[in-house]
């Protein structure tokens, strides 16, 4: 199974097991079933609840926290992560206030599902990662999907056992990417921490005591992931890799076990690279651990993603620049 | 101001045409890798860029969107650069950095978010009349951008300061996927007239018709009447990117029988005809051949947007 097929079933689970889900989106029913195919079936099972709407990003965020208000489950598809910034007034300055302003008395299950990243020469604004923007708003949850374990059941409860809004991130790339289900894996030992939004801790399996700890969320912990292996092998440094799938707000409890044994962080992201969520990362280990900490950052370039291959390429963080930074801390 | 008369046949054809085999070639090579990301073809829609454009003046602005490779050839805009751009060449319009949808070149502007541009058109056209130009802003969008709520800030701000904007609605009757009728409500006149600006309407594919429409509402422009808008009711005969058409192929078939091309042929001696065709073929030919062999782009082109530097 990959992560599409994932993200697809628990939507259809979600449908089925409530009558309060309700879906909306551009371009979502079938048989196109969304730009990413996400939706697909979706529209043909449930045709009352799934709900095609105009190219009105802020206007269906916000209809969708209106209808959260009076109680339904909803989820609002983004086509694109870029155009979430078409939608910021409605998350910022609305759904994540709205249960705080009113006392707890109000509450918001409202999931805005979104495909971020580049990878696919999308271009300047189809390819970006802007969930950088939207971390640290009081009141906003943010998950990413990855292919660790099971992200259907991190969707579903998203959508059926949270009751505030969440801003759900989905890479590109990772559609096609099959999962890696806990127990199944060889190559990994895996470890795993909370339960709704789970975060885990991987290393390669029969690997001595690391030096090292990674942390990656979304795509990047997949090339974390194949980071982690080359540098067993190949360079017998042997790392930790902590992956949150909640990124906001954040929970640095897993990774200070880890920093405890290996004084050394690496944060990769594939967001820019300047007040990104690396950069949050690493302000609240040092605030914790104090200076004996080695750290470094890998993240994207500080410019807008470009068309061209070989240009794209040098703006987004790769496996090897992973490597690189890595043996550069070891050494 | 008096009407000018429309370009010569042969040459509204050309210009047709060039976009026509332009956008076939884009579309026949794509499986071949020779691209990155997608693509949005022009193909069908070819008589409102070039009858709108017909009658841009030098220095005037065009403000495109997702599907720009017509109204970018029509203004003007080499086609060996735009096939660079598709190939990621250094050669391209922007050097491989905006790629199919994200052009820019002179007073050209394309972007891929829909509905984003048509304030910043309209802010050009206040810089224009602040400046005293006397030069129009062509503002090109779709149907389904009509969803966005800011373009009708847009049009209110147009038209209470009266500004120099052309608005070009062509309405294939999708948006993307979604037919019009599951994504507008009321009419698309009435967007523009609730706001007082004029509407010029045609559902038509005869390029002389749409260059007669759009002179007379760019002179009106001109000469400091403030907004008008064209809508253009049209069709697409190709996917809406690369593989994704879910339309009835019947319903395909009826518009594609209404050929802009074709009925501008007709206008022609099929001699002539025949010999544009070769040249134009051997036109896109050539500018794919030469996008071919140029370098990719170089990583070390690359420059910080800001300098860091305070
Ligand atoms: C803000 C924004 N939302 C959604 C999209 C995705 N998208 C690209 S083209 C398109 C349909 C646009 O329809 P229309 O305006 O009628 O133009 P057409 O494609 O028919 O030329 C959509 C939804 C986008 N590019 N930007
Ligand atoms: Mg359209």
């Amino acid at each position: 199974m990959n992560v599409l097929q994932a993200l697809n079933g628990s939507l259809h689970a979600c449908m089925a097991e409530s009558e309060r889900v309700y879906f909306l989106g551009e371009d979502i029913l079938d048989p196109y079933g969304g730009a990413f195919k996400v939706a697909q079936g979706l529209s043909t099972a449930y045709p009352d609840r799934v709900i095609t709407t105009p190219v009105s990003e802020a206007g269906i965020v916000g209809l969708g926290i209106g209808m959260a208000l009076r109680g339904l489950n909803v989820v609002v598809e983004i086509m694109f992560g870029d155009f979430i910034a078409l939608a910021a007034d409605q998350i910022i300055n609305h759904a994540a206030k709205l249960r705080w302003m009113s006392e707890d008395k109000v509450r918001i299950p409202l999931v805005i599902r979104t495909p971020m990243g580049g990878g696919r020469g999308y271009g300047p604004t189809h390819s970006q990662t802007l969930e950088k923007h939207f971390l640290g708003v009081p009141g906003l949850r943010v998950l990413a999907v990855t292919t660790i374990d099971d992200p259907g059941s991190l969707l579903k409860h998203a959508i059926l056992e949270d009751n505030d809004p969440i801003l759900f991130i989905e890479h590109k790339l990772l559609y096609t990417k099959a999962l890696q289900p806990l127990n199944e894996t060889s190559e990994f030992n895996l470890e795993k921490s909370g339960e709704r939004y789970p975060v885990y801790r991987l290393k390669v399996a029969g690997s001595p005591p690391p030096t090292l700890t990674i942390t990656a969320y979304g795509y990047m912990a997949e090339l974390a992931c194949q980071a982690l292996q080359r540098l067993a092998f190949e360079y017998e440094v042997f790392a930790d890799l902590v992956v949150p799938t909640q990124i906001s707000p954040f929970d640095h409890h897993l990774l200070l076990e880890s920093l405890a044994h290996t004084n050394r962080l690496l944060t990769v992201e594939e967001g820019s690279h300047t007040h990104g969520w690396g950069a949050e990362v690493l302000a609240r280990v040092v605030e914790a651990l104090g200076p004996r900490l080695q750290a470094k950052r890998v993240a994207a370039l500080d410019m807008p993603i470009p068309t061209s291959g070989p240009l794209e390429k040098t703006v987004i963080p790769d496996v090897e620049g992973i490597i690189q930074a890595a043996r550069e801390m070891i050494s | 101001m008096t009407l000018e008369s429309p370009p010569d046949d042969v040459t509204l054809y050309r210009q047709m045409l060039r976009i026509r085999r332009f956008e076939e070639k884009v579309l026949a090579s794509f499986s071949s890798g020779i691209f990155y990301g997608t693509t949005h073809t022009y193909i069908g829609q070819e008589a409102d860029a070039v009858g709108v454009l017909a009658c841009h003046e030098e220095g005037d602005i065009v403000v495109s969107n997702h599907r720009c490779h017509g109204h970018f050839l029509a203004y003007g805009g080499s086609m060996h650069a735009l096939a660079a751009e598709l190939m990621g060449r250094a050669t391209g319009v922007t050097g491989g950095r905006g790629g199919s949808q994200h052009v820019q070149w002179k007073d050209f502007y394309a972007n891929g978010i829909l509905g984003g541009t048509v304030p910043l058109a309209v802010g050009m056209a206040l810089a224009e009349k602040s400046l005293n130009t006397g030069r129009v802003v062509f503002a090109f969008m779709g149907d389904g951008t009509l969803g966005e709520g800011v373009v009708y800030e847009s049009l209110n701000m147009a038209s209470l300061w009266s500004l120099p904007v052309l608005f070009v609605l062509e309405n294939n009757r999708y948006a993307q996927t979604t037919p019009i009728q599951l994504h507008l409500a009321g009419e698309i006149s009435d967007r523009f007239q609730a706001f007082a600006i004029p509407v010029a309407e045609a559902e038509t594919v005869d390029v002389i018709e749409v260059f007669k429409l759009a002179q007379e509402a760019v002179v009106k422009v001109r000469t400091g009447e403030g907004p008008q808008a064209l809508v253009l009711h049209t069709y697409r005969y190709g996917p809406h990117s690369k593989g994704d058409d879910t339309r009835d192929p019947e319903e395909v078939l009826k518009y594609r029988k209404r050929d802009p091309l074709q009925l501008q042929a007709n206008r022609i001696d099929p001699d002539l005809c025949k010999r544009v065709e070769v040249e134009v073929e051997t036109e896109v030919d050539e500018a794919f051949q030469r996008a071919q062999n140029d370098p990719l782009a170089d990583p070390a082109s690359l420059t910080l947007p800001l300098d860091p530097t305070p």
